[in-house]
């Protein structure tokens, strides 16, 4: 049986978080300059620039792009042939966000709920675990922010309701979030699953780098076809006008219930920070 | 573009429209939710505040970690729709400029024109770019909140948008 030690998980983790919240992703800052080549409105295009120089100035100064260095978010896939020594992963894991976050300078944010006491080294974090065959592990982390966080949305449809419903819904999320999740936007999007499962399928949907589609034929049409609606709703860059309101629309699919057709938008900004690595 | 240096009179902030670019140097506030909600807090118990808003501006930012050789960290606006409920005790006490992102409510936009300030807006996620113009950075009251302390920084050149000005004009509603 394959063996890691669980320091290693640390270092990677730690690594992670810093490099993914200073350095912005190769197809987010491409996906930033296609949209710009096609944007008309000069308030956008000046909007897309100073992003671009944000990404340039980050990486020299070695700062974040964004304060706001979001909730640490994992999907972790542990093949079921590895066995990890010393610490278990989950405690790994937010040993890496604590190092990462107080090392790299990174912001702080996570309070308990009620009171609101910072927990002083943004842990926990949120992970989300498959097993699989292997023996392998797979790490991918995201740096949530909360503007975005705060506009997403879930709606129990009816089936009745069926595609058309799930069009008018991601729209309506996407209208009335306006400029408050920093357009443009990544939209992740969950459809079936239950309450829970159809949350985190949407979150996975963030993981996906921008340009690529669902495997499925037809999930990939309306991934296209609802990233030319939102584009043309005219909220644009920081809602200040334009057609870049989104750079990508995920989608992520599971069965659900004869009763029920769940949707959850989940919104993420323009500085989609997220790695991933293979152990 | 338009030069606005703190402190603000309530005239050239009248005079500013929805639309219009500002260049601004000075001193500016920094305070996001929790420290939104103690100003109040004191305000309600007729306490002294930690700084005078009048004829101040307020930046809701909670700033990441200052590095080793820097003013500040990361600085960009955070979603300013948090403070709306938190906002009409300081522009009754002259707060002239507040600069976030995102939407307002009808309430602090009628305050807005009542006492006489504006929304400016910055952009969201620029939190590096937006640092290059913050020249110092110190905590002046509840240090407890962290990011979230309040600070008084000094800006030079710092471009922002006339979002909502004193009229009830707002560029999200074009």
């Amino acid at each position: 049986m394959r063996e890691i030690d669980s320091r290693l998980i640390e270092e990677t983790v730690r690594d992670m978080c810093i490099d993914a919240c200073i350095n912005l992703d190769d197809s987010v800052l491409k996906s930033l300059e296609y949209n710009k080549s096609r944007e008309e409105n000069d308030v956008a295009i000046n909007i897309l620039d100073i992003l671009i120089e944000n990404a340039e100035i980050a990486k020299n100064k070695s700062i974040p792009l964004c304060q706001d260095t979001g909730m640490a978010v994992f999907f972790v896939k542990v093949g079921q042939d590895l066995h990890i020594k010393g610490k278990n992963i989950s405690s790994a894991i937010n040993e890496g966000v604590r190092k990462g976050y107080t090392e790299g300078y990174l912001r702080k944010s996570v309070v308990s709920p009620i009171d609101r006491i910072n927990t002083g080294d943004n842990t926990p974090a949120i992970i989300h675990y498959d097993i699989v065959d292997g023996d392998c592990l797979e790490i991918e982390f995201a740096a949530k922010g909360f503007g975005s966080e705060n506009m997403s949305k879930l709606k129990m449809l009816k089936p009745s309701d069926g595609i058309e419903g799930i069009k008018q819904f991601i729209l309506d999320t996407v209208k009335e979030a306006g400029p408050n999740p920093c357009p443009p936007i990544v939209v992740g999007v969950g459809i079936g699953g239950t309450v829970d499962k159809c949350s985190v399928i949407a979150k996975k949907a963030l993981f996906r780098e921008i340009g690529k589609h669902n495997s499925e034929d037809d999930i990939k049409n309306l991934e296209i076809e609802m990233l030319e609606k939102i584009n043309s709703l005219g909220i644009g860059p920081q809602g200040l006008g334009g057609n870049t309101t989104a750079l990508a629309v995920n989608i992520e699919t599971f069965p659900t219930h004869i009763a029920g057709l769940p949707v959850v938008v989940n919104i993420n900004c323009h500085s989609s920070r997220h790695k991933k690595i293979v152990l | 573009m338009i030069e606005l240096k703190s402190p603000f009179s309530e005239e050239e902030i009248r005079n500013l429209k929805a639309g219009d670019i500002v260049k601004i140097s000075g001193v500016l506030y920094t305070a996001r939710d929790a420290a939104h909600k103690r100003l109040c807090e004191s305000i309600r118990l007729k306490e002294e505040l930690p700084f005078d808003v009048e004829a101040q501006g307020i930046y809701y930012v909670g700033p990441s970690p200052t590095k080793p050789g820097e003013f500040i960290g990361a600085a960009g606006p955070t979603t300013s729709y948090r403070m709306d409920d938190l906002t009409i005790p300081l522009l009754e006490r002259g707060l002239r400029i507040m600069i976030g992102k995102g939407k307002r409510s009808d309430e602090v936009i009628s305050g807005m024109n009542r006492y006489g300030a504006v929304y400016l807006v910055a952009i969201g996620g620029a939190g590096a770019y937006i640092s290059n113009s913050i020249k110092s950075s110190e905590i002046v009251a509840y240090e407890d909140l962290g990011t979230e302390a309040i600070r008084r920084i000094e800006v030079e050149n710092m471009i922002l948008t006339v979002c909502i000005d004193t009229k009830g004009n707002n560029l999200y509603e074009r």
